[in-house]
Formats: structure tokens, C-alpha cells, sequence
């Protein structure tokens, strides 16, 4: 097996178009990712920042009602599939999880770059159904709506089927290289918590996935064909409509946040210096999340018309499904006990996250009350709550990650002032976008609204400039990212001075990964003065 | 090993697996994954089968008089047929016969083809009677819902002949590999693989015919 | 309709509208509670955070750790154990007031609510008083309202009331309240149901037993009111949403001129439009579509427009020249 490790970094060994186009380096794979979900937030972006705008007056300003409905679905349906499903696990993950393990690539390199060409597929089906006639049906698709609407619900709904199985190859993936990768002495329990979080990520990937598949296939054929099954004019359910695309999408929200929880555990041992507080805990929460949310679908459910029975359980499990999330949160703070804490900003990112991400749980301890949902139901206050999770949660981490293994991913440093600044921007502006959507929501301001009762308008108006302030802060982000692509400071190996094994090689790293294979003998987080 | 050499083309491991058997386990996890999402995949079918059954079950009393349990039947038996020389080509591979892999391969083929030969009569049989799906219903009955029956009819076995036709694509290839001489005792993880997929193929049948054919 | 309304914002406190329906201010008081938790909750581990990072900063002299604790049985124990008692104790407070909201009480009066594109019709049980748009109800006395949606999936939302049911074409779903002050309240469709979907709104009036007999008297009598005013009325609660009275394009055509021109349909043919025409454009309006309004069909107004309101409807079109 020996032969000679070529020792340039991942980007020098090849060039041009196709050296990126038929890779397959986890590493190239990973980068493209990165791309198209920055490019797919950047769309989802712009659709949130035109409604913002729309919404500051009561009443119609610059969109018809069914533009204003085709804005909503599609920055709902962009940032969802385009954005927060891939943005962690397909960048992050496939740069990261073989280095985490000390692997040279994930289990099937070719299936990984399959999985991102169908990724690439399914994006083109979405964003060409903007042209075709973009979908006004939320991103939901809820039947019978979206069955006769004259809009391109065909295309848009075969885009998000085909990413699904883009999901789905990621997860298989990422499972069989978790399981057979890891070198010699990286034991189950010496994983970083980062790939722990991949690893229950991927099985909601892979059980809950197909499920959406199979009910999107079959809206598509309900559509073109009107077999019946959910038309209630011939005889079908629409709220089995409901039951199925739950099952799907909300395994689905864990899906986006695990792999943040695990951004979480890495940052938060990097920059505190400190070994993790309660490992098996915060590795065992994980897994128990993904288990318990294949059965809390029915949450969304309380007002459409299921049992009251149903209802019962679906709360009392969505109650269950809290505490891992609570258990991770007070891990985390624990770790920062007598640590040696470094603010640098992705741990900034760590605090925002735990800030937001705690008023997105309360919230969801409001939702998840049987009969405080009844009346928050569909209002502003289900809006803000979901984006304290996915935005407060997710987007937080991902920036984290961002910040974190930017200087591993480029092999050069950013601006650490404006990133400071520039976080603060985004949580600033975060919060005046959507704080005052609890309160609207909880007045009765319904969602999916273009024309709106003036007694909301200064709740409104608050939250469209909060939206000019996020995007100030985002402008930044991006500046100073060019700026560090184009002259940044060249990074070091291992700039954090974090212990786990993505560090131990070059920045960026070099094809092979490493130039021997790394063995393990210790934990992922034992820093200085660890009990052994 | 020589004498092996000369008849088969020597598989190399990927750079990024230690050895053989590692990539050989790893494949095998990697299919039973996803053969675990294949199976998600056709559940959701199989709840809107049960609502459905629930909501109206005369109706689906009624509908399934118009399938032939012969045709079923017949298909059932072809199918298990396949997946035992699905198993057998396997098997051969495994003791690097070239010749029987190729033959067993090939029976397996044909009985795919028969299945969806028989599956074709029967499709043309409905369309003729007009039992089709929602609005296309032009066919008699009691029920005003029996076109849901059919609906369900044609979407559990467009799918499943659609896995069928995918499973023949592969078979298909695996002949034209096994003839270069690709595999053998050392090497034989795509025969495995298509097999646990033939399998999964023949399995969701076996839920299918007593639950579209033998209602009541 | 709505002007009149209660304000949502004005009155009640910072978080809800004013607790109109009997078992509102108890499902309130759980809101309150969880809040009170969160707020503590937050603060805590928000303190505890930032003192953390002020008093453990990495300085030159200290770049390492402390101490590495990385386990403790206790503190596992008790913040898996404490959340998991209050979650339950949350749970089962939501649950029982979700039975109180769900189980209509025996003696209720029935109210029958269809939900369409884009309106609500509501028909009292006990003396078939039809309304759309709005609806009264007597005060203190507890109300069932059994609804369905004639196309796609609606939901009723009464903010005081803390009400709310998805209305689902091809089965019914109840709901029950009972106001406890008089007055005017918002009703929001709050499952999206397309273009108009905001503007599906009504009202709820809730009256004295006294005002309740007036309205529902000045409301069946309407025999003796002229038929272009009826017509005007009914096209303002269900045609106004997609049909102009000023020449202008909406979802659907403009009525300005309508009555008497010529009209071209989809497959090329033309009439002139007449009473004819008019009542099967309202019951059937799928037979004829004026060409360039093929996108969304209307939905079939039959049975939800009498004969009579349809010989208003016409008058009505007359008058918009």
C-alpha cells in the first residue's frame, strides 16, 4: 500500500471545469455544495427580503395577491430544499465527515457525486418552474389546492422529488462510511460529536425521505391523472395528504437541526478548550431526536380535523422530543465551565444559536400545548417560531461553520472585526424581523396574508426594517469572505488550535486527506488537563 | 489464483478502502440502507391502501372481483422462481463459475420478462373494461368509488413493474459484465447487490397479491 | 364588515385580544405560565453563559482549562428529570382545556359554516337564517358550528374566541364557543386557499338575547328590499373578490358593461350576454369561460345563490353602465 502522498492541497492537484464537474473528491463535492446552498439562500433571500417590502403596507404595494403568493411558496420551497436541508450535512459534512474519521473519502465517491448532480437536477426543476408559472400553493403543497391551480406545481414538485433522492444517497452514504471508515482506534465512542450528529441525521435521511418521495409522486400523478387518492371530488383525503407530507417534514426540521447541534459540540470544546461535558449524553440525544420525531408528525395536525385521541399522543410525544434538545443545550453550557473561552466569532455564532435557538424551544413548548396551538395555529407566531429554529437554530450554525472551517476549506484567514460586527448585525436584525411576529401572531395576525388589518401595521413595519438590517449584515458576511478568497492572510494548520483530526492535516488539505493514516488513541476533546 | 487470473479480470480495491472485505462490507450496508428506504418508499402506498380499505371496504370487496387471481397467481410463481436463481446465480458467482452465473442470470431475466408479459395482458384487460383510474373510469360497477381501487391498483404495480424493469436494466448489465468475466470468488459485490435488490422486488409482490387480489 | 370589529390589538393585554369565549382566559393563563418559565429559564442560561465567558476568558497567562469536568450524574439527572415534569405537567394543563374546547356541550345551538372561494356562509339550524360574511350569535349561550368547504381546504379562526378548525371539503368539522360579551369579532380564513385567501374574512357578531331577535328579524325579512339591492349586496360579500363594478381586471372578468355585450368564449364561439347567460355563469361557470380567463376556474356557486339573489344580481349588473 505504500506510494508516494502527493503533498499539494485538493485544489492544485487538478484544474478546469471538469477537474470540479467529475470529481470525485468529498472535498470538491463538498465545496460545490457549498456553493449552490450559498446560491440558493442568496434566492430564498431575495424572495424574503420583496416580501418584507410588500408586506409594509396594509394593503397591495408593488405585488398582485397571487405574486404575493408565489413569493411566499417559492422563498419557503428555495430556502427549504435548496438551502437549509443541504446546507450543513451536504457542505460541511461531506468536506468534513471523512477528515472527522480519518478516512481518505466517504464510502462511495461515486454515488456522492451522483447524489450532487441529482441535487444539481432537482434545483433546475425547482427554479424553472419560477418561469413556467411559479407555484402559489406554499411550500406545503397542500391538496386539493394544489391539484387545481393553474400554476407549474408538476415542475416544482418533481424538483423537490428528485432532491429527495439526493437526500437520500447523502444519508446512505454517509451511513456506510460512519460504519465502515473509521480508522484503526476511532471507536464509536472517540467519533467527534459532529459526525455523531451526521450519522442520526442521515437515518432521518434515509427512513423519512422516501415517504415525501412516494407523496410527491403521488400528488404529480393526482394531478396530471386524477387518480382520486387525495381529491376529495372523486372520493379521496386530503388529509392523508397532510398525514404524509408531515411525516416527511417534520423528521424533516430534525434533519436540518441535527447536523447544527453537532456544528455546536465542536465549537463550543474549540474555543472553550474544554472537553465535552456529558459526550454520551449529547451522542445518545441525538439518536433519540431522530427516533422520537418519526413520531410527532401529527403536531401539525391538531386543528385539521384528526382524532382528539391522536392529538393527545402527537403532543404528549412532541413534549418527549424536547428534552434532548434541552439536554444538549445544558451539556454545552456546562462544557464552558472552567474553560479557557476564546470569543472568536464562530463561537460568537454558538452564543446567538443558544439564545435563539432556546426562544425557538419555548415557543415550541407553547406550539406543542394542545390548546395554546389551537389558537396559534397557522398565525405569525407558528412563522416566528419555526424561524427561531431554522434561523436562530440552523442559520446560526451554519455560519458558525462557516467562520469555523472556512480557514480549513480556503487555507486563508477573514476579517475577524467585521465578522464580529457583522454577527451582531445578523442577531440585531433577526430579532427585530421576528420578535414582533410572536406578538402579531398571538393578536391573531394569520399567515400567508398579503392584505392585512391596519392594527398590525406597526408590527409589520418593524419587522420589514429588521429585514434591511439582516441584509446589511449578510452583505457583509459575504464582503469580507470575497475579500478573504482574494487576499486573505494564509491560514495555518490548525488556527483554532482544536484537537480533532480535520486540523491535523494542511489547510486546505491535501488529496489524500492525510499523509498517513491517523491512529487514534484518545477521545476527540481530551485538551490539556483531562482526566484520562 | 493463476489459473483464476487468466479467465477473470482481477478487481481492484478503491483507493480508500484498507481491503476487499471492507469494501465488500461496506457495499452490502450501503444496499441494505437503501433497500430500508425502498421499503419507506412503498409504505406510504400501503397506508393509503389500508385508509382507503377502511373507509370502504364493500367497495374494495367489489373491485378486486375485477382482478384475475390466475394472472396473480401465475405472476407470483414466476417471481419466486426468479429470486431463486437470483440466488443461485450468487452462488455460482461465489465459486467463480462463470458459465452457470451467466445461465442462472439469464433465467432470472426471462422470468422478469414473463412477469411483465403477463402484467402487460392484464393492464390491456383493464383499459379495455375502462377500470382505470380516477376520472378515466368508464368501466361498471356499483360502487361510485371504484375508480379509488384502481387508482391504488395502478399506482402499487405501475411502481413495482417500474422496479421490475430497473431490476432487468441491471441484470442486464450484470450479463454483459459477467461474460467479460468480472466476477468471481474474489469479487462478486454487484451480483450480491442486484440480488438483495431482486429480492426486495419479489417481496414487495408477495404483499401485493394477496392485498390486491385476494381482498375479502 | 370588518371596520366595526372588535380591535384585536387595542384591547386585551401586550401578548392576546381580549378573552371573549368562555374557556379563552383559562387556555390565557397556560400561555402565561409557560412564558413566565421560558423568560426564567432564558435568563438563567443566558447569565450563566455570559458569566462564563467574562469569568473564564483566555488571557495571555491563562490559555488552557481550568479544571476538565466532563461528567456529573447529578446535574444529568436533574436537567433530563426537572424539564421532563414540567413538560408533562404542561401537557396534560393543554390537554384538559383542548377536551374543554373540543366537546361541543349537548344543548348547543347549530350553526352550519361553508367555507368557498373566497367567503363563509352561515346558516343557523333554528330558523334557517342564511348569511354571509357574517353571522350573530346570542350571547352566553354555548354555539356549535358544523362546517365544510365546497373546493379546498379552509380554516375558521376566531382570535377572541382562541378558536380555530380547518374546514375540509367532503366531511365536516365542529367547533364550539360561548361568548360571554356582546360585540363584534374578526373571523380570518387561516388555511391558505389562494388569491383571495386574505381577504376571506367575516364577522362575528355577538349579541344581547333582545338584538339577537331584531337581527335575525331585519335579516329574514328581506322580501320587500328591492332586487338590485339585494344583488348589490350579495356581489359585495361573494363576487367583489374577483369581479370589478369600474372596468378594472381582477381574477375575473369586470361586470362595468357586462349585461348585454357581446361575450367571446375560450373555444371561439360568442353570445350576447343575457339573463340566461348570467344565471349559468353563476350555477355552471365552467360551461362558458370568457377567453382569457381560462386560469382558475370559478367554483360553482349553485345552491349557495338563490334564484332570488340571482334575479338581484342581474338587476344589480344592469345598473353598472
Amino acid at each position: 500500500m505504500e506510494h508516494e502522498v502527493d503533498k499539494r492541497s485538493f485544489y492544485e492537484v487538478k484544474k478546469g471545469f471538469m477537474s470540479w464537474a467529475i470529481t470525485l473528491d468529498h472535498k470538491r463535492i463538498g465545496i460545490m455544495y457549498l456553493v449552490s446552498v450559498l446560491i440558493g439562500f442568496g434566492l430564498g433571500g431575495l424572495f424574503a427580503l420583496a416580501l418584507r417590502l410588500e408586506l409594509i403596507t396594509p394593503d397591495k404595494l408593488f405585488m398582485a395577491d397571487k405574486m404575493y403568493n408565489q413569493s411566499f411558496t417559492l422563498h419557503g420551497a428555495i430556502m427549504v430544499f435548496l438551502f437549509i436541508i443541504p446546507s450543513i450535512p451536504a457542505s460541511f459534512g461531506n468536506f468534513m465527515l471523512p477528515l472527522m474519521l480519518g478516512a481518505k473519502d466517504v464510502a462511495f465517491p461515486r454515488l456522492n457525486l451522483a447524489s450532487f448532480h441529482i441535487f444539481l437536477l432537482g434545483a433546475a426543476f425547482l427554479v424553472l418552474s419560477i418561469f413556467l408559472g411559479a407555484v402559489d400553493t406554499g411550500w406545503t403543497f397542500y391538496a386539493p389546492y394544489s391539484l387545481h391551480t393553474d400554476t407549474s406545481v408538476v415542475c416544482a414538485v418533481f424538483g423537490a422529488f428528485i432532491m429527495g433522492f439526493s437526500s437520500i444517497l447523502t444519508g446512505v452514504n454517509f451511513i456506510a462510511t460512519i460504519h465502515s471508515l473509521r480508522p484503526p482506534g476511532m471507536t464509536w465512542f472517540r467519533m467527534p460529536l459532529f459526525v455523531w450528529a451526521l450519522y442520526s441525521t442521515s437515518i432521518l435521511q434515509v427512513l423519512a425521505t422516501p415517504v415525501l418521495g412516494i407523496t410527491l409522486l403521488l400528488l404529480m400523478v393526482e394531478r396530471v391523472m386524477n387518480i382520486g387518492i387525495f381529491d376529495p371530488s372523486l372520493g379521496g383525503d386530503p388529509v392523508l395528504f397532510e398525514h404524509f407530507f408531515w411525516f416527511y417534514s417534520h423528521p424533516a426540521v430534525y434533519i436540518m437541526i441535527l447536523p447544527a447541534m453537532g456544528v455546536m459540540s465542536e465549537l463550543v470544546t474549540t474555543f472553550c478548550r474544554r472537553n465535552i461535558f456529558g459526550y454520551k449524553y449529547i451522542a445518545y440525544s441525538s439518536i433519540a431526536i431522530a427516533v422520537i420525531s418519526f413520531l410527532v408528525w401529527g403536531h401539525h395536525l391538531f386543528v385539521s380535523g384528526q382524532s382528539d385521541f391522536a392529538s393527545m399522543l402527537f403532543s404528549l410525544l412532541t413534549f418527549l422530543v424536547a428534552i434532548p434538545s434541552a439536554i444538549k443545550i445544558f451539556n454545552w453550557i456546562a462544557t464552558m465551565y472552567k474553560g479557557s473561552i476564546d470569543a472568536k466569532s464562530p463561537f460568537l455564532y454558538f452564543v446567538a444559536f443558544i439564545l435563539l435557538f432556546c426562544i425557538g424551544g419555548f415557543t415550541g413548548i407553547v406550539l406543542g400545548s394542545l390548546s395554546l396551538d389551537v389558537n396559534l395555529h397557522d398565525t405569525y407566531f407558528v412563522v416566528a417560531h419555526f424561524h427561531y429554529t431554522m434561523m436562530g437554530g440552523v442559520l446560526m450554525a451554519f455560519l458558525g461553520a462557516v467562520h469555523y472551517w472556512w480557514p480549513k476549506m480556503i487555507g486563508k484567514m477573514y476579517n475577524e472585526l467585521l465578522a464580529k460586527i457583522a454577527c451582531f448585525l445578523i442577531v440585531i436584525g433577526f430579532n427585530v424581523v421576528f420578535f414582533p411576529q410572536f406578538l402579531m401572531g398571538a393578536k391573531g395576525m394569520p399567515r400567508r396574508y398579503h392584505v392585512y388589518d391596519p392594527e398590525f401595521h406597526v408590527y409589520h413595519v418593524i419587522s420589514t426594517v429588521g429585514s434591511w438590517i439582516l441584509a446589511v449584515g449578510f452583505i457583509m458576511v459575504l464582503y469580507y469572505l470575497i475579500q478573504s478568497l482574494r487576499n486573505g492572510e494564509k491560514a495555518p494548520d490548525n488556527p483554532w488550535g482544536s484537537l480533532t483530526l480535520e486540523w491535523k492535516t494542511t489547510s486546505p488539505p491535501i488529496l489524500e486527506n492525510f499523509e498517513s493514516t491517523p491512529s487514534v488513541t484518545c477521545g476527540p476533546y481530551e485538551y490539556k488537563g483531562s482526566p484520562s | 489464483m493463476s489459473e483464476l487470473d487468466s479467465k477473470f479480470i482481477k478487481h481492484e480495491v478503491a483507493h480508500h478502502f484498507e481491503s476487499a472485505e471492507q469494501e465488500f462490507d461496506t457495499a452490502k450496508l450501503g444496499m441494505w440502507t437503501f433497500l430500508g428506504q425502498e421499503l419507506l418508499f412503498f409504505s406510504a402506498l400501503f397506508v393509503a391502501y389500508a385508509v382507503f380499505r377502511f373507509l370502504y371496504p364493500a367497495m374494495f370487496l367489489e373491485a378486486h372481483r375485477h382482478l384475475s387471481v390466475n394472472m396473480g397467481f401465475l405472476n407470483t410463481i414466476v417471481l419466486l422462481i426468479s429470486s431463486f436463481t437470483m440466488a443461485m446465480a450468487i452462488r455460482s458467482a461465489q465459486v467463480s463459475n462463470k458459465k452457470h452465473t451467466f445461465i442462472y442470470l439469464l433465467v432470472t431475466l426471462v422470468c422478469a420478462g414473463m412477469f411483465m408479459v403477463v402484467k402487460y395482458m392484464e393492464y390491456m384487460e383493464k383499459f379495455h373494461h375502462g377500470l382505470l383510474p380516477g376520472r378515466w373510469f368508464t368501466g361498471e360497477g356499483t360502487s361510485e368509488v371504484l375508480h379509488i381501487f384502481f387508482g391504488l391498483y395502478f399506482c402499487l404495480t405501475g411502481l413495482h413493474g417500474i422496479h421490475v424493469l430497473i431490476g432487468m436494466g441491471l441484470i442486464i448489465w450484470l450479463l454483459i459484465r459477467t461474460q467479460k468475466g468480472e466476477f468471481y470468488s474474489e469479487y462478486y459485490t454487484p451480483v450480491e447487490m442486484v440480488g438483495l435488490y431482486w429480492h426486495l422486488v419479489d417481496l414487495v409482490w408477495i404483499f401485493l397479491f394477496p392485498l390486491l387480489y385476494l381482498v375479502g | 364588515m370588518n371596520q366595526k370589529a372588535d380591535s384585536l390589538v387595542d384591547k386585551g393585554g401586550v401578548w392576546f385580544s381580549e378573552p371573549i369565549s368562555t374557556y379563552a382566559a383559562q387556555s390565557d393563563s397556560l400561555f402565561y405560565f409557560i412564558l413566565i418559565l421560558s423568560i426564567i429559564m432564558f435568563f438563567a442560561i443566558g447569565f450563566v453563559m455570559f458569566w462564563f465567558m467574562i469569568k473564564y476568558k483566555r488571557t495571555e497567562e491563562r490559555p488552557e482549562a481550568d479544571g476538565q469536568l466532563i461528567h456529573s450524574n447529578f446535574l444529568e439527572i436533574s436537567w433530563t428529570v426537572i424539564p421532563t415534569i414540567l413538560c408533562l405537567f404542561v401537557f396534560y394543563w393543554g390537554y384538559k382545556d383542548f377536551l374543554t374546547m373540543s366537546i361541543p356541550p349537548v344543548d348547543a345551538m347549530e350553526i352550519r359554516v361553508t367555507g368557498q372561494k373566497w367567503f363563509w356562509e352561515f346558516e343557523t339550524a333554528d330558523n334557517g337564517l342564511k348569511t354571509t360574511g357574517e353571522f350573530a350569535v346570542p350571547v352566553n349561550t354555548p354555539v356549535k358550528l358544523i362546517m365544510t368547504s365546497k373546493d379546498v381546504i379552509h380554516s375558521l379562526f376566531v382570535p377572541n374566541f382562541r378558536m380555530k378548525r380547518d374546514v375540509v371539503p367532503n366531511r365536516y368539522t365542529r367547533v364550539w364557543f360561548e361568548a360571554e360579551k356582546t360585540g363584534s369579532y374578526k373571523l380570518f380564513c387561516t388555511e391558505y386557499c389562494g388569491d383571495a385567501h386574505s381577504k376571506m374574512l367575516a364577522t362575528v357578531h355577538v349579541l344581547s338575547d333582545e338584538d339577537y331577535e331584531k337581527w335575525v328579524d331585519k335579516n329574514l325579512s328581506s322580501d320587500s328590499v328591492p332586487l338590485d339591492v339585494i344583488g348589490k349586496k350579495v356581489f359585495d360579500v361573494k363576487c367583489s373578490i374577483c369581479h370589478s363594478t369600474d372596468g378594472s381586471k381582477k381574477v375575473g372578468p369586470t361586470w362595468k358593461g357586462l349585461f348585454g355585450s357581446k361575450r367571446v368564449f375560450e373555444d371561439g364561439t360568442s353570445l350576447v350576454a343575457d339573463d340566461d347567460y348570467i344565471k349559468e355563469s353563476i350555477n355552471e361557470p365552467s360551461a362558458k369561460i370568457v377567453s382569457g380567463y381560462k386560469g382558475i376556474p370559478m367554483t360553482s356557486f349553485l345552491g349557495s345563490v338563490s334564484d332570488r339573489e340571482i334575479d338581484g344580481l342581474i338587476e344589480y349588473m344592469k345598473t353598472l353602465k
